[in-house]
């Protein structure tokens, strides 16, 4: 009690909590991104980083609907909650959701499947998404990525430029000083957006229990048939193959990180509310891409991707 | 369920340093203690690190994150790291000391509300303290926090601690920092880090740790002078909010309430505060940094870069600019060149009118003499606007105070500038 007194007193009255500052400074750089695009949208994959991000721009504009569109680039190998949740969510806000298939991609020549063992479809969604740019003329994208999920992001700015060919330039990015974001491009270019950069996991978890925001239920634990490979509990679906002496087995799991199906590994978990996820991510003792095969496949996969026009 | 975290507050912190000083060791001490290293990214950095033939784990590879930098073993921009105690959430502006030293400084210094300053005790103060020291008082950084540093090394003397803190004292009357502290510590040995050390039972003071998670930032903010400068208007097309306009942007200085008589400029109109609205609800008042939508009880015609304010506190407002500025970019200006210069959601044309003197970083020397300039130089100028700025002074107010040029050609930010 005394303690909570202290804790009290210590937070002046006009002093905002962590999750509040962050909060309020995602705003004013999806409000930014509003004031100094023409054509912008939301990169939605269904994740929990995405679903914020939206959460945000409906406060951002409220009590206006979001001005945006969800952008989903769709592998093909989705987790069917993914889906319903994306549908469900559009319908919701009234917004335009714009899909963008790597399947159609591949169809058209576009690109070609991976084969092979470990064969994905993550370096694809790149063609798909630059297309999906120059289609839709969208000339700013906002995406969930957080700067302390992986080494290259670390580096990003919030207003990150790409040039004509999608192309980000780790080495030569504009100063980022106070809270003036300079979006100025030439015609063609385009900037992704990071409005949560300063979040950490952690903060997700516990601004989506604060606010009670919807997110999959593949997030929460429960039981489903998956596959041990490569360490971490694969969701058997119909794009996997079973090697040998690999066998389907039922597990309780849930999935810290949502990518395709084919690559997203789950951890056995118990933690089926959101009180209990906060405090099982408060005790992780790896990282929460650790279970991602697209980053595992160099020690620059994450940077090589972005370079090129990844998300 | 521990709800500790409703009450956590931010605190953006900027280190500054060269290859040996201990800085990585330091932060990497930081985030181990704190538990923010997780197993799998410090496998990662073993591995690197036996990849390259080094004997022991190093830290830095933490924070280089780009090929190049891990590679060629230099950090190239700024990296930020996070890291967090029940108390608090720390971001780290973690900028390199040698290449660009000067942009990636400021850059990271531009959002801190504390510096974090290395001395070796081996050394005492040196060239680059005071570089490091002059750029968080010129970016008006609240509080400086001096760690004398391998106190293992000097025998964890206290007269050694003693005479640099005063070699500092002597070199600091010069800067304008309200809040300055010591403390003699050891990051390799974690020595007054986040454990008090038993080898110096002659300070009396906090750790680090304590401190960074102690020290009051709630006065941070300017919440006297009120500033809000509207971002974008906000009007839903629906029935139900059929007569809403509310003016969206996050609050950069004072305290907004409902009910407050405002001036709204540049036009000059008065009216007043209907209501500050939160998709969770009305609020009763709004003060720096939260970003809300406020309403107004008349109808006035107000738009992008408009800033709302109270009709007996105002900005100045003005064409012509005195500012300190520092240069990021290769090339200097073109004869005459004219920029864009971006401040508080305005975009206005700008030229410089007028170069007064360089600053030496390092000595503090005005240099009237050679005006020609490049990347890193840091200089007053005169700016002249095609329109009028509502601005304050840096020292004042760090929103209303700073403006970024942009060259129209490259679209790139070539200067960041502080309002004198």
């Amino acid at each position: 009690m005394l303690n909570q007194k202290l804790v009290k007193k210590r937070m002046s009255r006009y002093n905002l909590t962590h999750l509040k500052e962050l909060e309020s400074e995602a705003i004013y750089v999806i409000r930014e991104v509003f004031a100094q695009f023409e054509k912008p949208g939301i990169l939605f994959s269904g994740g929990k980083d995405s679903i914020v991000v939206t959460h945000l721009a409906r406060k951002a504009f409220w009590p206006a609907k979001v001005p945006f569109p969800l952008v989903h680039i769709d592998t093909g190998h989705n987790f069917p909650e993914t889906i319903k949740f994306r549908d469900d969510l559009v319908s919701n806000l009234e917004v335009d959701l714009v899909v963008a298939s790597v399947q159609k991609s591949i169809d058209q020549g576009r690109v070609r499947e991976e084969t092979g063992r470990d064969a994905s479809r993550n370096w694809l969604q790149i063609t798909t998404l630059l297309d999906a740019i120059e289609e839709n003329g969208f000339d700013s994208l906002m995406g969930g990525a957080r700067r302390d999920e992986e080494k290259a992001r670390a580096k990003e700015r919030f207003f990150s430029h790409r040039d004509d060919f999608g192309q980000w330039n780790p080495k030569n990015q504009r100063p980022e000083l106070w809270n003036i974001f300079n979006g100025k491009k030439n015609f063609g270019e385009h900037f992704r957006v990071f409005p949560i950069s300063n979040w950490t996991e952690m903060d997700v978890w516990q601004y989506i229990l604060s606010e009670n925001i919807a997110i999959p239920s593949l997030y929460i634990a429960h039981h489903r048939d998956v596959i041990k490979r490569a360490g971490t509990w694969l969701p058997n679906s119909e794009f996997i193959t079973l090697r040998e002496g690999e066998q389907v087995v039922n597990k309780k799991v849930r999935f810290r990180t949502l990518g395709d199906i084919t690559i997203t590994g789950g951890d056995e978990s118990n933690a089926d509310t959101l009180e209990k996820i906060v405090a099982e991510v408060a005790a992780a003792r790896q990282t929460e891409r650790g279970n991602r095969a697209d980053d595992k496949r160099s020690e620059t996969a994450m940077e090589d991707r972005k370079k090129e026009g990844y998300f | 369920m521990d709800n500790t975290y409703l009450d956590m507050e931010l605190l953006r912190f900027t280190t500054a340093g060269s290859v040996d000083d201990g800085k990585s060791t330091l932060i990497g001490r930081l985030l181990y203690d704190s538990k923010s290293i997780f197993e799998d990214q410090l496998d990662q950095v073993e591995n690197s690190s036996k990849k390259r033939g080094l004997d022991h784990t190093d830290l830095a590879l933490l924070t280089d994150g780009l090929k190049d930098e891990r590679e060629q073993g230099i950090t190239i921009d700024v990296a930020y790291r996070y890291f967090a105690t029940p108390k608090r959430k720390f971001i780290i502006a973690d900028t390199p000391g040698h290449i660009q030293y000067t942009r990636n400084m400021v850059t990271g210094a531009s959002t801190a509300n504390l510096a974090l300053i290395l001395v070796d005790a081996r050394h005492g103060v040196v060239e680059q303290t005071c570089r490091h020291s002059f750029i968080a008082s010129l970016l008006k950084i609240p509080h400086l926090v001096v760690c004398i540093n391998k106190m293992d090394l000097v025998d964890y003397n206290e007269e050694v601690f003693e005479k640099i803190r005063a070699q500092y004292e002597s070199f600091a009357s010069k800067l304008d920092v309200q809040d300055i502290r010591f403390i003699p510590i050891s990051a390799l040995k974690g020595d007054n880090v986040v454990n008090k050390s038993e080898k110096m039972g002659w300070y009396e003071g906090a750790t680090l740790l304590y401190t960074l998670e102690n020290i009051h930032i709630g006065s941070d903010q300017n919440h006297i002078d009120c500033r809000f400068p509207v971002q974008t208007v906000i009007r839903p097309k629906q029935d139900r909010y059929h007569d809403f306009r509310g003016y969206a942007g996050r609050v950069a200085g004072g305290v907004f309430k409902k009910g407050d008589e405002v001036a709204v400029l540049p036009s000059g109109f008065t009216s007043k505060i209907q209501g500050i609205h939160t998709m969770n609800g009305e609020v009763d008042e709004a003060f720096a940094p939260m970003s809300v939508t406020i309403t107004l009880e008349d109808d006035i015609d107000l738009g992008r870069g408009d800033m709302i304010v109270r009709a007996h506190n105002r900005p100045d407002v003005s064409q012509e600019i005195d500012i300190m500025l520092c240069w990021f970019n290769n090339n200097g200006p073109m004869p005459r060149a004219k920029f864009t210069l971006m401040h508080a959601c305005n975009e206005v044309k700008a030229m410089i009118s007028k170069v007064h003197y360089k600053l030496d970083i390092n000595t503090l020397h005005r240099n009237e003499e050679d005006l020609e300039f490049g990347m890193n130089d840091i200089l007053r100028v005169s700016i002249r606007t095609t329109k009028p700025l509502m601005k304050d002074a840096y020292r004042k107010n760090r929103s209303t105070g700073s403006i970024i040029l942009v060259d129209d050609a490259t679209n790139e930010t070539v200067a960041a500038g502080m309002i004198i």
